[in-house]
């Protein structure tokens, strides 16, 4: 049975408005063998049997309820309450969340409001937008903006080594043929002075990452120099944050950001398979009309009372086409939805511990992991819940034996993204590693390290 | 809708004053009942040089967010900074306190392309104005 929606008549009817004798003719231009061609499906199976395989081919995932997880880089296990999921189910949540007079909607627009009221707080900046679709869009947004802050007369991006690899790759992306040069993260050596010697007057802004992609920490006081030396030529020092981190460090705006952003999964959103994800994005008021992205603000209503409006949406893209800040002024509204649930449910105190204890787990890995003949730590930086390990066997065979042999979740191989640091793993660990799960991989590291190198040695002769 | 007899007008509904070799700009009365209640003008800044019809400013109302084009070439001298804290002037006096930018005219005969005050009125009522 075919689902073509229009009758035989319909099809003579547009055949004849564009002057074409038949279907065939239509496609004329596409090969024969191409047009209808075999495909070799199964037969058909009831709905039960379909459930059925379905389940069989899902559980073939290896999903974190029942593998330990250590990796990190960018997407992080922390977490969630119950009641997130339980708000934002909700059928008022759950449906469109833009309607074309978003006013109608005032408690979708109060969550927004309170979403980026916190974010605000959270960052130390004055607005924070509705969000981005990830942390590195959020980035190559930010990039943009700093662009149109120059009046897009500075032309030069100096961006740090440091910054997630594939952060870096979408802003490369995003501004393809915008005319910007972008410096500074070719040579991983690059730390926060010798970028500050890479910003000149043509610099439109400094981007770095606080923790680090390494998960190293910058103290507040040489932020501020970077900082500094970003303002001293009149461009936007951009910080991009794991918003956990946040419940514990001081805030960006403490230091000197002019943007903060990140990806806000962390905050009361599950893995998943990498998304969808949210960009939360914050800046000073100076810059909100450079800035992109949905906006809600609190005002009153003609009887005075409270009510919240979408503000400044001339310029976004329905108003000012090509001339809008830019050509996504969409949001991740159920996932900021649940980031701001989770951050109204932790609180100040309940995110501080979420830090805390990840801060606290991890360095408890790093001393275990750092004893073990062959393993020694990469860096001597402080760090917040991830550190790299030099391994003494490749990564990849490392993280294979570990998933397959001991059902964990290993590391992200820096080698991919950074070959001075082939046969490194960054590893994360949070609150939701136990002491006894840490032990394990302690254990299980000892373990492959020892067979690996009984192995090599019994190659050697 | 108001015309200042002293001035020039651009079909983008700008308008522009001269004095001597310099000259004063702005968008029009007509310009603003358009666009309706204005709640913020971006300007250039002084030193920045643009060409006849280049975007040199923007204006935003509760319904839009419009580019001006500046009426002919030159460099900007100075910009009305009281602009920012009372963007409502441009509705109340467009031609008088909500000017936009003071020019150094770069070339005189570009002015001969503009329109005087009449010309633009019999524009506007032609683009269905009031």
């Amino acid at each position: 049975m075919s689902y073509v929606p229009n009758t035989a008549a319909d099809q003579e009817a547009m055949l004849a408005a564009i002057g074409v004798a038949s279907i065939g003719d239509l496609f004329g231009d596409v090969p024969k063998r191409l047009r209808y061609p075999e495909f070799s499906l199964p037969a058909p199976l009831s709905e039960m049997e379909v459930l059925a395989e379905l389940r069989e081919m899902s559980e073939q995932n290896a999903d974190l309820d029942h593998y330990l997880c250590f990796l990190g880089a960018g997407a992080y296990n922390h977490f969630l309450p119950s009641v997130v999921d339980q708000v934002i189910s909700r059928s008022e949540f759950y449906t469109a969340y833009t309607p074309y007079q978003p006013e109608i909607s005032q408690g979708t627009l109060q969550t927004i409001f309170e979403y980026q009221s916190m974010i605000c707080a959270l960052t130390g900046m004055d607005v924070a937008n509705a969000s981005h679709y990830d942390g590195a869009t959020a980035l190559a947004e930010a990039v943009i903006m700093a662009f149109n802050v120059s009046r897009q007369r500075k032309t030069r991006v100096v961006l740090s080594p440091d910054v997630h690899p594939e952060y870096r790759e979408v802003v490369r992306t995003y501004t393809q043929g915008m005319g910007l040069t972008i410096v500074g993260d070719g040579d991983p050596a690059n730390d926060v002075t010798t970028l500050q010697r890479l910003v000149d007057e043509d610099t439109c802004c400094v981007v770095v990452q606080n923790p680090s992609f390494f998960g190293h920490l910058s103290a507040p006081a040489v932020m501020q120099a970077l900082a500094d030396a970003a303002h001293d030529v009149k461009a936007l020092f951009v910080v991009v944050a794991d918003p956990i981190s946040l419940g514990l460090f001081k805030p960006p705006g403490d230091y000197g950001a002019d943007v903060v952003l990140g990806e806000g999964q962390p905050l009361g959103n599950a893995l998943n398979f990498g998304g969808p994800y949210l960009g939360y994005f914050a800046c000073r008021q100076d810059h909100v009309r450079r800035m992109s992205g949905r906006l809600v603000g609190e005002t009153v209503d003609s009887r005075g009372q409270r009510g919240y409006v979408m503000t400044l949406v001339a310029r976004e893209q329905h108003i000012r086409r090509e001339r809008a800040t830019s050509n996504i002024c969409t949001n991740q509204a159920l996932n900021a939805l649940a980031a701001g649930v989770y951050l109204a449910a932790m609180g100040r105190q309940g995110l501080r511990q979420v830090a805390e204890l990840s801060y606290h787990k991890a360095h408890y890995a790093a001393q275990r992991i750092a004893e073990l003949p062959g393993f020694e730590l990469a860096d001597s930086a402080p760090f917040f819940k991830e550190f790299a390990v030099r391994c003494p066997l490749p990564v990849q065979t490392l993280n294979r034996e570990l998933l397959e042999g001991w059902g964990i979740v290993g590391g992200f191989d820096l080698g991919r993204f950074y070959p001075h640091r082939e046969g490194q793993m960054l590893l994360c660990v949070t609150e939701m590693n136990a002491k006894e799960e840490i032990d394990y991989l302690v254990e299980a590291l000892a373990e492959i390290a020892a067979e690996w190198e009984g192995q090599e040695e019994g190659s050697d002769d | 809708m108001k015309v200042d007899p002293n001035c020039r007008y651009t079909r983008s509904h700008e308008w522009i004053r001269v004095e001597g070799d310099e000259g004063v700009t702005g968008i029009t009365d007509y310009a603003q009942g358009e666009l309706s209640d204005i709640v913020y003008v971006e300007l250039p800044e002084p030193g920045d040089s643009f060409e006849k019809g280049q975007m040199y400013a923007t204006v935003e109302s509760v319904k839009a967010a419009s580019d001006c084009y500046l009426p002919v070439g030159g460099e900007i001298l100075a910009i009305n900074e009281a602009l920012e804290d009372a963007p409502e002037l441009v509705n109340n006096d467009p031609y008088g306190e909500a000017w936009f930018a003071r020019i150094q005219i770069a070339d005189p005969a570009e002015l001969d392309d503009l329109m005087d005050a009449a010309a633009y009125q019999a524009f506007c009522e032609a683009e269905g104005g009031h």
